[in-house]
């Protein structure tokens, strides 16, 4: 099915909580310029595989995981792994949106300000633009720039956030439900700009929304108490699902 | 039963009001003292204060002139106690937020921090001499004085500053290191501007308290009579809430009015210390929201 070299692989993974076993033995592929949706019920464990892939996971003391994740076939859990280098290659973009409570400039520019790598004013200046600019903000803001984060609208504060992890060119990028407090406009406006980005990201959704997988996807994983049930085309996953859970759960029968 | 059939004559509505007038005198209560306090202070010294008076140096045995070196001497001490428990406290509050793991040494830590907060001032006093005075050969000075109400004061400083590091949201710090920042510069950048209004309203409380303190630096810091002002910080100095007790019982043939317009002073003082402090947090409120 997947048969060109892959970005980013979690290979028999088990995702422990101390003693609760949130994810049980995925084994998924992410491919290059291709959008990945990890769909399923609230409390599946999407989310928690999601924050593998950076080792946000890190943060959580009482999370341990086995089985082994793979960038671009370097282990991500391996004891040389610098968890800053890796962050920076693979972005996030939250459930919530969460802007600093600083100026939309300072936003775009944080992750460049923290790890030094603008020589001067006017080359920050630019990144800034083309980032605000590459998240389909720049229109909107490019007057307001000095303005606070915090006054910015929702869907426009979740796009700050997807610039703002989009400044330090990252590689990869993974996204918590970012359009799930969203309105319809903003949602469209999110989703049109995954399909935009994914011309040079690496991308993996997580959704409850099984139009918005189906729209936006070209892979698809069904996740079910902490199992990874189905993984595949979009297309395929939709029309003719091989696991009778799977099924039910696109037709709608429970979730 | 028969509880409930009694009051149930009343109707809740009646209760109710009972029981928010009974609540509101409780509360006027307790402005009434503040009131009158402040009544007596500024009736009785107001007549005493003058730039004079604000400006001077005491004279004739400190029946007259001013309290010049007092005033200056108090925001000395102060100060001097702010520079070495604010950097203390807040490095204390991070390691203690941010980074100490839940084991017996945390657990002791925080421990004695509650237990330091309820220790009584005149212990810190003792202990003073005994630590700085003596032992560490500092002698009766500003320095000596300083560090003890150091101590005194870092148990406000790192209770605020824990709340206000502990109020920042968990999404900014995830926001930060999800960009690739270290936890340092997560802490630096991010948590820390955002914890900074309520540290600094901690510290604020800190200095009212450092200000108005008499047992700390009644053997480790204050001069009886000294008509200019320190030196250095090995020099032993004049402050207010010392030179109060002073003039109120070992000065005979004082007037009353000099003796109410120090106390105004040092009200004053600690007052406005408190007000400044609660406008930094309204405004910082008001700006959140």
């Amino acid at each position: 099915m997947l048969n060109e070299p892959y970005k980013l692989e979690a290979i028999n993974l088990d995702v422990y909580y101390g003693q609760v076993k949130a994810i049980r033995n995925a084994t998924l592929q992410f491919l290059p310029n291709k959008v990945h949706a990890l769909i399923g019920p609230s409390g599946c464990g999407k989310s928690t595989f999601l924050r593998i892939f950076n080792r946000m996971n890190d943060l959580i003391k009482a999370a341990r995981i086995a089985g082994r994740v793979l960038l671009d076939g370097q282990d991500v859990y391996a004891k040389n792994m610098d968890v800053t280098e890796l962050r920076r290659k693979v972005g996030m973009v939250f459930q919530k949106s969460n802007p600093f409570p600083k100026t939309i400039y300072e936003n775009v520019a944080y992750g460049l300000r923290i790890n030094g790598s603008m020589a001067n004013k006017a080359e920050l200046d630019a990144r800034v633009e083309q980032s605000l600019k590459d998240a389909a903000l720049w229109d909107e803001v490019k007057a307001v720039l000095h303005k606070n984060a915090l006054e910015l609208s929702g869907g426009q504060q979740q796009r700050l956030c997807i610039a703002r992890a989009l400044a330090i060119k990252p590689e990869i990028l993974l996204m918590d439900e970012p359009a799930s407090a969203l309105d319809p406009i903003s949602t469209g406006k999110i989703e049109e700009l995954i399909y935009e980005l994914k011309q040079r990201y690496t991308i993996v959704i997580v959704t409850h929304n099984m139009q918005q997988a189906a729209r936006i996807s070209d892979f698809t994983g069904f996740f079910l108490l902490g199992e990874l049930v189905e993984y595949g085309k979009t297309a395929e996953i939709f029309t003719q699902p091989q696991d009778k859970r799977t099924e039910g759960y696109i037709t709608g029968r429970f979730g | 039963m028969k509880f409930k059939t009694k009051l149930s004559r009343l109707s809740p509505n009646t209760v109710q009001k009972i029981a928010f007038a009974g609540l509101l005198a409780a509360t006027s209560l307790v402005l009434l003292p503040v009131l009158l306090l402040m009544a007596v202070l500024i009736g009785k010294g107001v007549t005493a204060l003058s730039w004079t008076f604000l400006t001077d140096i005491p004279r004739d045995g400190m029946r007259s002139g001013g309290i010049y070196p007092v005033i200056v001497g108090t925001c000395w001490l102060v100060g001097g106690t702010i520079a070495i428990a604010l950097p203390l406290g807040v490095a204390a509050a991070i390691y203690l937020t941010e980074y100490a793991r839940r084991n017996f040494l945390t657990w002791t830590i925080k421990l004695a921090i509650v237990n330091l907060a309820g220790v009584p001032s005149i212990v810190y006093g003792l202990f003073g001499l005994g630590l700085f005075v003596m032992l560490l050969r500092c002698g009766v000075s500003m320095l000596s004085g300083s560090l003890t109400l150091a101590i005194l004061v870092l148990p406000i400083i790192i209770t605020s500053s824990q709340e206000a590091l502990a109020s920042v949201p968990q999404s900014y710090r995830e926001a930060s290191l999800a960009l690739g920042a270290t936890r340092w510069q997560t802490i630096w950048h991010c948590v820390l501007p955002n914890a900074l209004p309520g540290i600094m309203t901690g510290a604020i409380l800190a200095i009212g308290r450092a200000a108005g303190e008499t047992a700390p630096i009644l053997f480790t810091a204050a001069a009886f009579y000294l008509p200019h002002l320190p030196n250095s910080v090995f020099d032993p100095v004049m402050a207010l809430p010392y030179h109060l007790y002073v003039i109120a019982t070992q000065i005979p043939n004082i007037g009353q009015d000099i003796r109410y317009a120090t106390a105004l002073v040092l009200v004053a003082m600690v007052l406005g210390m408190s007000f400044f402090a609660i406008i930094i947090r309204w405004h910082y409120r008001k700006k959140r929201c």
